[in-house]
């Protein structure tokens, strides 16, 4: 605030917001993010890291993911292929960067789809009560009671391969964990007295629900997400491990570590180390992540 | 007590109700019909009418459902469609193997993340304690099939030795019946002890900072008195439950390590009968491991209410 009474010429130390206006506060704030929780910061630098790849991956990538050269088959890495080859003599960076548009699809895909699902049971659970409130929790329960992979699995075999229908299983999936923290989270804010005051006014249920409710929860929302991608990039690598996954040629880095890969591994060990290192640094970049903003946003969820 | 053991005993049904619904549904949520696409794949039966009758699905759905459910009562699992032998034999063979595999693995989660859970509380903000973080935050996001395959592959290259791939039963050779569930086991372990030794690191933390811990203290307690006996019990409370949903992770876990090395447990026969689009196998798997997994929670409540006598007498 500018002083009127005395004006004296702007030093250098002076604070003004100048022309930076909105971008240098976001700016700041970031840097203060980077500085609290680096750790959380060096997972965020990452997952950055993974949807550039996906976006830019015709830019980025070398060559192209099904480009065979069985001339260059299995070279160790070398200055024409950072990351060697594989047994069909295809670039194994390209590939492990063209791995990430699937893991980045599949991953955000699942979690928008498990979110979503998993906000509409939250909310209505925890807001109507009731009946309602006792059977979703207690279909939420036995949902949660089948093995992940196995509930995954036989969701598949029911449906056609390809990345939607992944999308669609690990989106219920990963809907039913979230459903919990969702709904504990409608259940409190239900309990305030503004919400209370806003039914004595005559708002109806939705009004309170869009107005009232969602807000509060939108925190708990992205923590979840964030987390979950973690989760659903795992478990999209486990099933394209198992073969269940996108068909080929299109590579999943699930899929490059899978058995049918595995014999050429003991003559090229590095086909075997690159996939995992990209899966681990995604699913190491959104725990990270969640974990800090989990930190920042909402202390009260604080785990560990 | 008693109120609390009987009304988790009562919970139990409705569970095994709604599980046994999401299973029956599992296999009629194809569009067009089971048998179509049987037929489509593989020539199961000449006649798509007999296979209708054989599968019982040319009856109304609610019917189909009874009868399904008391077969299954009965222990009736159907028909394996690729191997042609009752499913429940099928399984029987198969799931010792897996819980052996899946007890193993909690025992070695239990054993690497109590441990270290409490080094890291009790010695904050040391080597120990980032080291132990480290690791956690590694079981996390390390993919188990990852680290299995690297066990599996680069062993062989440095040293020449690769882990067992042929099944030895127990009568033949226990201990390297033993040895072969141990790497897998070591493995999943990891992973499942990474969230539990994050919880409990969390909770020693909270517990150690309460009043009747520094009442402990200065009394004069020798440490390990202290932190075992009086810090440990009450931390370890929200752990317990944590272990039992662990269990639904371990058993999905068992799916990928079986596949790997070569265990003829559960796993390996629920992929080779979701390739063969089996679906009374399928069927019958669900159903046994989310039975399995709703007994495990029921035993871990009932653990977490012998803990924490505020729960027994609410």
């Amino acid at each position: 605030m500018v002083n009127q009474v005395e004006r004296q010429p702007l030093a250098s130390s002076d604070r003004v917001v100048s022309w930076p206006g909105q971008f240098g506060r976001v700016g700041k704030a970031l840097i203060r993010f980077v500085c609290a929780k680096p750790l959380g910061a060096l997972g965020g630098g990452f997952v950055a890291l993974m949807i550039v790849l996906a976006l830019f991956a015709d830019v980025i990538a070398p060559y192209d993911y099904n480009q065979r050269n069985l001339r260059e088959r299995l070279e160790p890495p070398s200055m024409r292929h950072i990351m060697g080859t594989d047994n069909l003599g295809r670039d194994i960076f390209s590939r492990v960067v063209y791995g990430a548009r699937i893991s980045v699809s599949v991953g955000f895909g699942g979690i928008g789809m498990g979110v979503l699902l998993a906000s509409l049971v939250g909310i209505t659970s925890g807001y109507f009560g009731g009946w309602f409130d006792i059977l979703f929790q207690r279909l939420v329960d036995a949902w949660q009671s089948f093995p992940p992979l196995v509930i995954l699995l036989s969701l598949i075999s029911v449906m056609q391969p390809g990345v939607p229908t992944l999308i669609v299983a690990i989106g219920i999936l990963s809907a039913s964990g979230s459903s919990r923290v969702i709904r504990s989270a409608a259940l409190a804010t239900k309990e305030n007295q503004y919400v209370e005051a806003a039914r004595a006014v005559g708002a109806s249920h939705a009004r309170i629900i869009v107005r009232y409710i969602l807000p509060n929860v939108f925190t708990v929302i992205i923590i979840i997400a964030t987390i979950g991608l973690g989760g659903v990039i795992l478990a999209e690598s486990a099933l394209s491990f198992l073969g269940f996954g996108v068909p080929p040629p299109f590579p999943s880095w699930g899929e490059m570590l899978s058995g049918s890969a595995r014999v050429y591994m003991y003559r090229a060990p590095w086909m075997a180390i690159w996939p995992g290192v990209a899966i681990s640094v995604a699913v190491f970049g959104f725990n990270m992540l969640g974990d800090a903003l989990r930190d920042v946003l909402d202390p009260r969820l604080r785990g560990s | 007590m008693r109120n609390y053991v009987l009304k988790r005993l009562l919970l139990l049904f409705p569970s095994l109700f709604i599980v046994s619904f999401i299973v029956f549904s599992l296999a009629r949520l194809i569009p067009g019909d089971v048998v179509d696409m049987m037929f489509e794949d593989q020539a199961y039966a000449k006649d798509i009418e007999e296979m209708r009758r054989k599968l019982g699905i040319d009856k109304a759905i609610h019917l189909q459902y009874v009868n399904w459910i008391a077969q299954v009562v009965q222990g009736d699992f159907g028909v394996s469609l690729w191997t042609k032998k009752p499913v429940h034999e099928e399984i029987l063979e198969r799931l010792p193997v897996s819980l052996e595999l899946g007890a193993m693995t909690i025992g070695c989660a239990l054993l690497m993340a109590i441990p270290i859970g409490i080094l890291a509380a009790v010695r904050q903000d040391t080597v120990q304690d980032y080291t132990a973080r480290s690791l956690a935050i590694g079981g996390l996001s390390i993919p188990s099939f990852w680290l299995a395959t690297l066990v599996v592959v680069l062993p062989s290259i440095w040293w020449e030795w690769t882990p067992p791939i042929q099944y030895v039963a127990f009568g033949d050779d226990p201990w390297s019946h033993l040895g072969q569930f141990l790497l897998p086991a070591l493995i999943l372990g990891f992973a499942s002890a990474a969230s539990v030794m994050r919880l409990l690191r969390a909770q020693m933390l909270e517990v150690l900072r309460q009043d009747y811990v520094r009442t402990a203290w200065s009394k004069g307690l020798r440490e390990r008195v202290v932190i075992l006996k009086h810090a440990l019990k009450n931390a370890i409370i929200p752990v317990v439950t944590i272990i039992g949903l662990q269990v639904a992770n371990v058993a999905g876990g068992t799916v990928i390590m079986e596949q790997i090395f070569g265990l003829p447990g559960m796993g390996r026969f629920l992929i080779e009968a979701v390739i063969q689009r089996d679906y009374p196998v399928i069927q019958g798997v669900n159903l046994t491991l989310a039975t399995i997994v709703i007994g495990m929670n029921l035993c871990t409540d009932l653990a977490y209410a012998y803990l924490d006598p505020r729960i027994r007498y609410s």
